[in-house]
């Protein structure tokens, strides 16, 4: 089936497979490997991005599910010049991260955290991470981050 | 994981997805917001062979004051039952259960209807709308039916949908300033529940449903019998068992779920009730 998906402001047209699963696509047919596959079975969140502006997880999405929708990945967070997100520029700052796996879907799921709450408490912060796992960190400086991403 | 290959069409309205449905048959299935049937799919526990895709149904997302209740479109999202203004007025219970569902990520894209035709008896949502004495109103090639709450599930995963019928609305009584508890027990953030329990209470009325307490949610009718002869709290929630049939797994046996079933209870007749 041929579907049209915009990405981070650009248009792709494909023939997909109904099953084709909305982070394949982007992985494999589009080529942006900045979203990653964790576990696979939407528990982990490592596969967020935006669909019209709010977090979903791609590897529970049909790309077919996404025909019309505009996406935004962690490839399109930062500037053109490669000027971070605020989001990514306060993981950077706060130590958000170790090694990295789950950042990408993190800055996904706690930048559509901020754009439905922009002011959250903390506690709102780590209820509002709920469907992302990091298994480094221990969520501290994660939460910090998007209180400090908040507060900027 | 990839599903099993299957086709794929997609429905502009509720009349073409039932056509749609009768045309492939008992292995075609709707596909709502996908976010119980495409992990189903993905583990090969469902492989239907045909998905007729509802999701741009777009005039079954509402939410609207009926009078006595509150229309809710089946293909409203989680998201938007949770932070419904309507709904925070008249039936906060829904509201705040439709906020324990998944996490963000799965509230953004799953459906109400989605869940309740889903019909999983963990799921936060049938036991909740059972214990407010919900309607749902089915569409199929003969027109619409009203179904209640407490005759729609039949057993894991099954309900009293047709196969080519289609859940279209649901219909929730307004809870006229009831208190209300919602109590999830689970190990983790976003998990299912290990038990549930959903309850509202105004004076000596209540309604209480109990989430992954048998093979259907379950509406613990014993307890609301006991707290109308006024017993208390505690003395009520001896009884949360009585109208289930859980059965034991990884995470609970069945003593524990009778156990947890009792404490919660408890706890959300007396936070109702205060």
């Amino acid at each position: 089936m041929e579907i049209t998906v915009t990405i981070n402001g650009k248009s792709h047209t494909a023939d997909v497979e109904p099953r084709t699963l909305l982070v394949q696509f982007i992985r494999e047919q589009v080529g942006l490997t900045g979203t990653n596959i964790g576990c696979d079975t939407s528990s982990c969140g490592a596969c967020s991005v935006h669909v019209d502006g709010e977090a979903a997880k791609s590897c529970t999405l049909l790309a077919v599910q996404a025909d019309g929708c505009s996406i935004t990945t962690i490839e399109g967070m930062a500037a053109a010049d490669g000027t971070l997100h605020p989001m990514q520029q306060a993981f950077m700052e706060n130590h958000g991260l170790q090694c990295g796996y789950c950042t990408p879907g993190m800055v996904m799921a706690a930048t559509s955290l901020l754009a439905e709450n922009p002011n959250p408490t903390e506690e709102e912060v780590r209820i509002g991470l709920e469907g992302n796992l990091c298994r480094c960190t221990g969520y501290h400086n994660i939460v910090q981050s998007v209180l400090a991403c908040a507060k900027s | 994981m990839i599903p099993a290959a299957f086709d794929y069409v997609r429905a502009s309205s509720a009349a073409e997805a039932i056509q749609l449905i009768g045309q492939y048959g008992d292995e075609a299935k709707f596909l709502a917001g996908g976010h119980s049937l495409v992990p189903a799919m993905k583990l090969r526990l469902a492989q239907p062979t045909v998905l007729v895709d509802i999701g741009r149904v777009s005039d079954l997302s509402y939410i609207r004051d009926g009078g006595d209740h509150i229309a809710i479109g089946a293909l409203t999202r989680h998201m938007d039952v949770e932070k419904s203004p309507v709904l925070a007025e008249h039936v906060p219970l829904l509201a705040h259960a439709a906020g324990h569902v998944g996490d963000p990520q799965v509230r953004h894209r799953g459906t109400i209807g989605g869940s309740l035709a889903h019909a999983d008896p963990a799921s936060d949502l049938p036991a909740t709308t059972l214990a407010l004495g919900a309607t749902y109103v089915a569409e199929g090639p003969n027109g619409t039916r009203e179904i209640a709450a407490a005759d729609f599930y039949q057993g894991y995963f099954t309900s009293a949908l047709a196969p080519d019928e289609m859940l279209t609305e649901i219909r929730v009584p307004k809870m006229g300033g009831a208190g209300w508890s919602f109590q999830k027990f689970n190990r983790r953030a976003q998990d299912w529940a290990i038990v549930g329990v959903a309850a509202w209470q105004r004076g000596s009325e209540c309604g209480v449903g109990l989430v992954n307490m048998a093979s259907t949610p379950v509406l613990a009718s014993s307890v609301a019998t006991a707290v109308a002869g006024g017993a208390s709290a505690a003395d009520a929630a001896e009884a949360a068992a009585a109208d289930a049939d859980p059965q034991g797994d990884l995470n609970a046996s069945v003593e524990y779920r009778v156990h947890l079933a009792k404490v919660l209870t408890r706890r959300a007749l007396e936070a109702a009730a205060s």
